[in-house]
Parts: C-alpha cells; structure tokens; sequence
C-alpha cells in the first residue's frame, strides 16, 4: 500500500534589502524619509554603545557584556513596530531593542555593571528584566500575551533569543502553549550561528529554525537578519495576525554575530577570521547606508553628525552610570518580599547594625581587636572561658 | 584547581574507556574555565561531546547513557543552570537504583562551578548544594584545594551511584599548590582538619575554607585559636570529625555561601546538638548568605561571608 502524505511544509525565506543594497520594489514596506533614518540612528547608536560598554569592560568599570553588533537590523527592525504597552522579553544581547524600546543608556550599564536598578523598566514602557537563563524568558511572553487577550488588550509580547536557546524545552513548551491557545506572541530567533562555541549545526538536525513552528502548528519564516526591512516586513506580518486573534509566529533571522560571545570569550579559538570577514561583508549598517543613500537620506555629512551625536549620548551615559551612589545595602533585602518576614527583616536589620549607620558598600563592619584573656589558659573542656577585651559585651554584638 | 580538574578528568578517561564527557562548550572551545582544554585532541569526538544547549538533556541522556553502562561527566556551565537538570536527578538518577531494586545503577558525575566571588553576571554566582544534598541517592562533594578537587573527583567518577561535583570558581586559579600526578581518589565522608585550634571549631567547604583559614590567623593574633574542618563531601558528612572536634573547642560557627534558611549549616547544626550536646559551650553560630537572591556584583561583597563576618561570629560564640 502506497503510503499517502500526512503533511507537507515549505519554510519561506524572505530578502528586502539585498547585500549590494538593492531593494525588491514589490516588496519593500513603505516608511517615511524621517523614520528610516531613526531606525539607522538607532542602529548606530547602538553600536556606538557597544563599542563604548566593550572598553569599560576592558577597564573594569562594568563587570562581563554580550555584544550586539551585527545584529543591530533584527532589533531594530522589530523593536520599532511595537506600542509601549505591547510587552519584550529580551535575553541578554538585546541592547539595540532595548534602546528603542526607550531604556535609557544608563541603565544598560547599570545593570552589566552589576546593579539591579538597571532592570527597572521605563515608566510605561513594558519590557522586561535581561533573561540570563537561556530560553527561560520564552513562556513568560506566552503568559504575558495571553494575560492581554484575557484583559481584552490589543498588546501582544514580541520575546528575542537565540539560535540555541531552541535546544532547550523551554522553546518548545513555549511554542506547544502559544499553539494550543493562539497566543498573540512573535518568537523572534537571532540565529547568528553560534551558542558561545557551539556552531548552528549543533543545536538541531533541522534544515532551518523556522520549520520548528510547523511541528506547533503556528505561522514560521526565515528572514535574512542583516536586512532591516525584511525583518520589519516580517514582523509586521506577524503583528497584524497577532493582533487580529490568529496566533503566534516564529521568525528565524539569519545573522551572525560579529564580535565574542561575550567580553568572557574569544572567538578566535572557534571560528575562522575568513568567516568573519565574509559576515563583515553583510554587515547590516552599510547595508542600510545603501538603502537611505538610494533613497537621498544618506550623505557623509549626515553620518558623521549622527556618529558624533551617538557618542555624545554614550559618553554622556557613561558619565551618569558613573555617578550613580552604589547601591544601598538594604536593597540586597528590600525587594524580596512584598512584606519582608520576620526573619529576612531581623537579617537586615542585624546587618545594617553591623555595617553601622553607613548604609553603602563596600561594607566593613568595624570589628574591635579580640583579646584572650588570662581565665582562657586553662583550656580544659568543659570549664573553658574566653574573655575578650576592649569589645562590646555579647547582646550588642550583630548577628550576622 | 582548574588544572588539577582537568588532569583527573584526563585521568579517569584514559583509565576507564566508558568514561565521556559532555555538556556546552567542552570540547572544541575546551569550557568556559578552559577546565577540559585538551580534552577533545586526546580523547576525539566520541568521548568529548559539545551537546546542544540544554541542560535538561545532557543529565537526562547521562542517565541513560550511565544505565547502558557508559560512565558520562556532565558539565553544567553555571551553578544558575543546574536547576533544569534537576528534575531528572531528583525524580530519576537518584532513585533509579531503588526503584530497580539494584537492577540499575546510575554512575554519573555532573560537575559545575559554583559560588560567587568573581563579578559574574546574574545567575552565575549561586550555591545551590542544598537542592542535591536534599535528595537521596546523591553524593555531593565540594573540594577547596586543588589536590582535594583531584582525588574527589576520581571518587566521583570511580563511585556506582549518582556524584554532584561542585567547583568553587573564585579559586578555580586563587588557590595554588602542587598536586600527586599519580592517579588517586580521596574517600567520600571525611572531612579533613586544616588548621587545629583549641577555643572554636569553624566549619566550612569550598570557596569559605580560605576565608575561614584568614579569619583563624587574623584571631590568632587576638590569641583566640580556631580550628578549621573543610567538610569537602557534603554528603555523606563526616559527623564523627564535627563531633570530635566540636568536643573538643565546645564552640561552633558553621560557614557557607548559601541562604541562612536550610543551607547545610542548619543540618550541621542539627547533627551537632543530637551528638554533642553536652559538649557546647555556647549556641552553634552560622555565618552564611542571606535570606535573599543573590544580588548582582555591586552588592556581592556585602552578600557574601567574609573575614570580618566570620570573627565577628566567633567573637558572638566566645562571648556566649
Ligand atoms: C540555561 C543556560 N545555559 C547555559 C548558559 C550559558 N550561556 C550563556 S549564553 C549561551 C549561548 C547562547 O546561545 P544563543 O541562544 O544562540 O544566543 P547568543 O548568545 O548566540 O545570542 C550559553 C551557553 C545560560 N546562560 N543559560
Ligand atoms: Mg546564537
């Protein structure tokens, strides 16, 4: 008996803006002059940034930070589609989506330099806190978009990861959920080819990434990711089926990431310097130069005015994040809880005691000299006695 | 102890061809802490395997690759990501054992860095050892010195049952020494004395046995004697070292990164009182982590115990 077929897939792949900076006419998306040279200044911006938090690594003036560069057109190109009110679930290399999501630079460094406050979103703005855990932050944007439709909002949730956050169930659980339910989410994938070492070609047997969507039952497209507009293109599509109740969708952008993993890695010892010099070529920023210069939007002039304005804003971040006081020590306490229990309130209070009225790091809590006195000298089990001198007596001593 | 990790592992391979390695980035890329480097140029692609990026699956295909008889050291990258693999320790390496009746065993290793202390992102600071000492059918070991972190290991790898090795990052390089280059194991359940003192037992593993050591010498200028006990096998837990020594100095402080609440200290104490009460000279103290997430790196210093933390509780003991 012939077998029949149960089902049948094709994964689509789409190009707007191609490396030469020609553009598909029929399909390119029609945005204004102004608006096309704000996504470019973000672009710049954000890597004006990154540049900028690599050095302050290097200096010890942040603490360990994922660069975005190369991948600047698949978070620009659908950060800038979103409302305030539609909620992102950033991982960690979503500095560029961040920015247009109007977190300010400052915050940015706040949290790589090791500051929770960094976290805290814009007033009005719903994005969410970095995801370190890789893929972990993929159900919370089904929740958060299925919270939407319960509230009869018309948000939905737009959550980033990567190539190799689709190896862990998280992903997976994620897509099953948002299928089951017709979630309005967009599951954007950065695929830049690698987790940390780990090429692509590690993380699944699958052709493409997008084809995972087809095993959920959910829309899935690939997308060149250096290529703003077929980013945007795409991410359009997918609000407009997101918010007319038809359900999820996966976009796979193909990228590459162009510097370490993280300033922790060295890349060198995984990839090729010829395959990164093929990516540079793809480098999504001249691309869009291209494109605005075809258009007239583009000339040396504009781009080094928008350069200096972007390092202008960067220093100028570094300079608040610099002024920052560090961070109370009665934070490591206060957020744990709407109320704190008895037991984490007599923990801070005890230490806050120790450290004294000084309320900041780096704590030293003030310990006087210990002084065995004479009665310790017998040191017979069960009789023994240590006495110390020139200290407080043993009830105004903090526990810690 | 980074080396002295990775010449057990290399050890251990070459000895006992059903050994493997596997988890991210330890082949190629050699680990995050370089603590496999070399690993994959001896030992070749079947036995040194860079996995997807999921954590549930490596512990999850140890297990049956420790079942079919294969011995696989899974690399969890970071303490923080241990918690998706544990669903598959707790409900099933565990207890494979048990509910086989003996039928099947479980001799897999997961091994990853713990603690806080080097400025890492968020997630990557965390001292999960209670969550795996909690479990039964688990043996966690914790070393402090790289000759420690050599021979448990091979315990680890040598052991039938289920081990969780656990590598205090911040001395992954800080702590130096020269290590045996023989293939040796050190036995599960006996904690080592590191320093003998006379007026306070300080207990602790990891990362807070160099910070108790540099508390006991600033105290030995003050004339208090300390003595130090690095448990380093978190379970089993040499009771018979604490109560000795316990009997012995009559006073206590139990040291570790973890939250206060149930961290290992609260068990240590627990054991204390039940053997060796009328030996206390004064309530056991804890010098340990909040009640609270790990804070990220500008508030990781006030979260973890340190020298100053630490005299201050033996001088709360001795002044009892
Ligand atoms: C659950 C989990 N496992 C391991 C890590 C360590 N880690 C951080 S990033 C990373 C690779 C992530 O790859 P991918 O999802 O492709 O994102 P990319 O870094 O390429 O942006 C790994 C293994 C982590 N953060 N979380
Ligand atoms: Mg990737």
């Amino acid at each position: 008996m012939p077998f029949k077929s149960a089902a049948s897939f094709e994964v689509k792949f789409l190009q707007v803006l191609n490396e030469k900076g020609e553009v598909d006419s029929k399909l390119e998306p029609r945005i204004s002059g102004e608006r096309l040279k704000q996504f470019y200044e973000w672009m710049v911006l954000a890597r004006v940034f990154d540049e900028k938090a690599i050095a302050l690594q290097r200096q010890g003036r942040i603490g360990t930070y994922a660069s975005v560069r190369g991948q600047e057109a698949c978070q620009v190109g659908s950060a800038c589609l979103l409302n305030d009110l539609d909620w992102v679930f950033p991982a960690f290399r979503e500095n560029a989506a961040l920015i247009v999501r109007k977190t300010p630079l400052k915050n940015l460094l706040l949290y790589w330099g090791g500051d929770e406050r960094g976290s805290v979103p814009p007033l009005g703005v719903r994005n969410f806190p970095v995801a370190i855990p890789v893929s972990s932050q993929i159900p919370h944007a089904v929740g958060a978009a299925w919270a939407c439709r319960l509230r009869n909002e018309k948000n939905v949730s737009l959550v980033y990861f990567g190539d190799g956050a689709t190896s862990r169930g998280d992903f997976h659980e994620a897509l099953n959920f948002a299928g089951v339910f017709k979630i309005p989410v967009i599951f954007l994938c950065q695929n830049n080819q690698y987790a940390i070492s780990v090429p692509r070609s590690r993380q699944s047997a699958a052709q493409t990434l997008a084809q995972k969507a087809v095993a959920y039952g959910i829309e899935g497209i690939q997308v060149d990711g250096n290529d703003l507009l077929a980013v945007y293109v795409s991410v359009q599509e997918a609000l407009e089926r997101a918010r007319a109740g038809k359900g999820p969708t996966l976009i796979e952008c193909f990228t590459y990431r162009l510097g370490d993993h993280t300033t922790s890695d060295d890349a060198k010892r995984y990839r090729t310097e010829s395959e990164v010099e093929e990516w540079k070529k793809k480098d999504p920023l001249a691309r869009f130069e291209l494109y605005l210069a075809s258009k007239k939007l583009f000339s040396k002039e504009y781009q080094s005015e928008v350069l200096e304005r972007a390092q202008a804003l960067v220093d100028q971040a570094v300079q608040e994040y610099e002024s920052v006081p560090l961070p109370a020590v009665s934070d490591l306490f206060n957020y744990v809880a709407a109320q704190l229990d008895a037991n984490v309130s007599m923990q801070k209070a005890r230490y806050l005691e120790g450290v004294g009225a000084q309320d900041v790091v780096p704590v030293t809590p003030v310990v006087a000299p210990l002084v065995k006195g004479p009665a310790n000298q017998s040191s017979k089990p069960g009789k023994k006695r240590v006495s110390l001198e020139g200290s407080s007596k043993a009830d105004e001593v903090p526990d810690f | 102890m980074v080396q002295a990790i990775n010449a057990a592992l290399g050890q251990e391979m070459q000895a006992d061809a059903r050994v493997i390695v596997l988890g991210e980035d330890v082949g190629r890329d050699g680990g995050v802490f370089r603590v496999t480097e070399g690993l994959l140029e001896k030992f070749g692609e079947n036995r040194v395997i860079d996995t997807p990026l999921s954590e549930l699956g490596i512990v999850g295909a140890s297990i049956g690759l420790a079942v079919n008889g294969m011995r696989p050291i899974a690399e969890i990258q970071f303490d923080g990501f241990t918690y998706a693999g544990l669903d598959q320790l707790i409900d099933h390496a565990s207890r494979i054992r048990t509910r086989s009746r003996g039928a099947y065993s479980c001799p897999l290793v997961v091994r990853f860095p713990c603690g806080g202390g080097i400025h890492a992102p968020e997630h990557h600071s965390e001292s999960p050892e209670t969550y795996f000492v909690h479990t039964p059918g688990l043996k966690v070991v914790c070393p402090s010195t790289p000759g420690d972190a050599k021979g448990l290991l091979a315990s680890c790898v040598q052991d039938p049952d289920p081990c969780i090795f656990m590598e205090p990052k911040r001395i992954y390089r800080a702590v130096k020494e020269e290590v045996n280059e023989e293939r040796y194991t050190i036995p599960f359940g006996v904690a080592k004395g590191v320093r003998e003192g006379e007026d306070v037992t300080l207990i602790a593993w990891g990362a807070m046995v160099r910070e108790c050591v540099k508390a006991a010498d600033q105290l030995e200028a003050e004339h208090v004697s300390c003595e130090v006990l690095d448990v380093r096998s978190l379970k089993p837990l040499d009771v018979n070292a604490i109560v000795n020594s316990v009997k012995k100095t009559g006073r206590v402080l139990v040291v570790h990164e973890a939250p206060k609440t149930l961290g290992l200290g609260a068990e240590i104490v627990a054991l204390i009182q039940e053997h060796a009460f009328l030996s206390l000279e004064a309530p056991v103290g804890r010098v340990t982590g909040f009640d609270v997430a790990m804070p990220l790196y500008k508030l990781e210093e006030a979260y973890l115990p340190n020298v100053n933390r630490i005299v201050e509780g033996v001088r709360r003991t001795v002044l009892f």
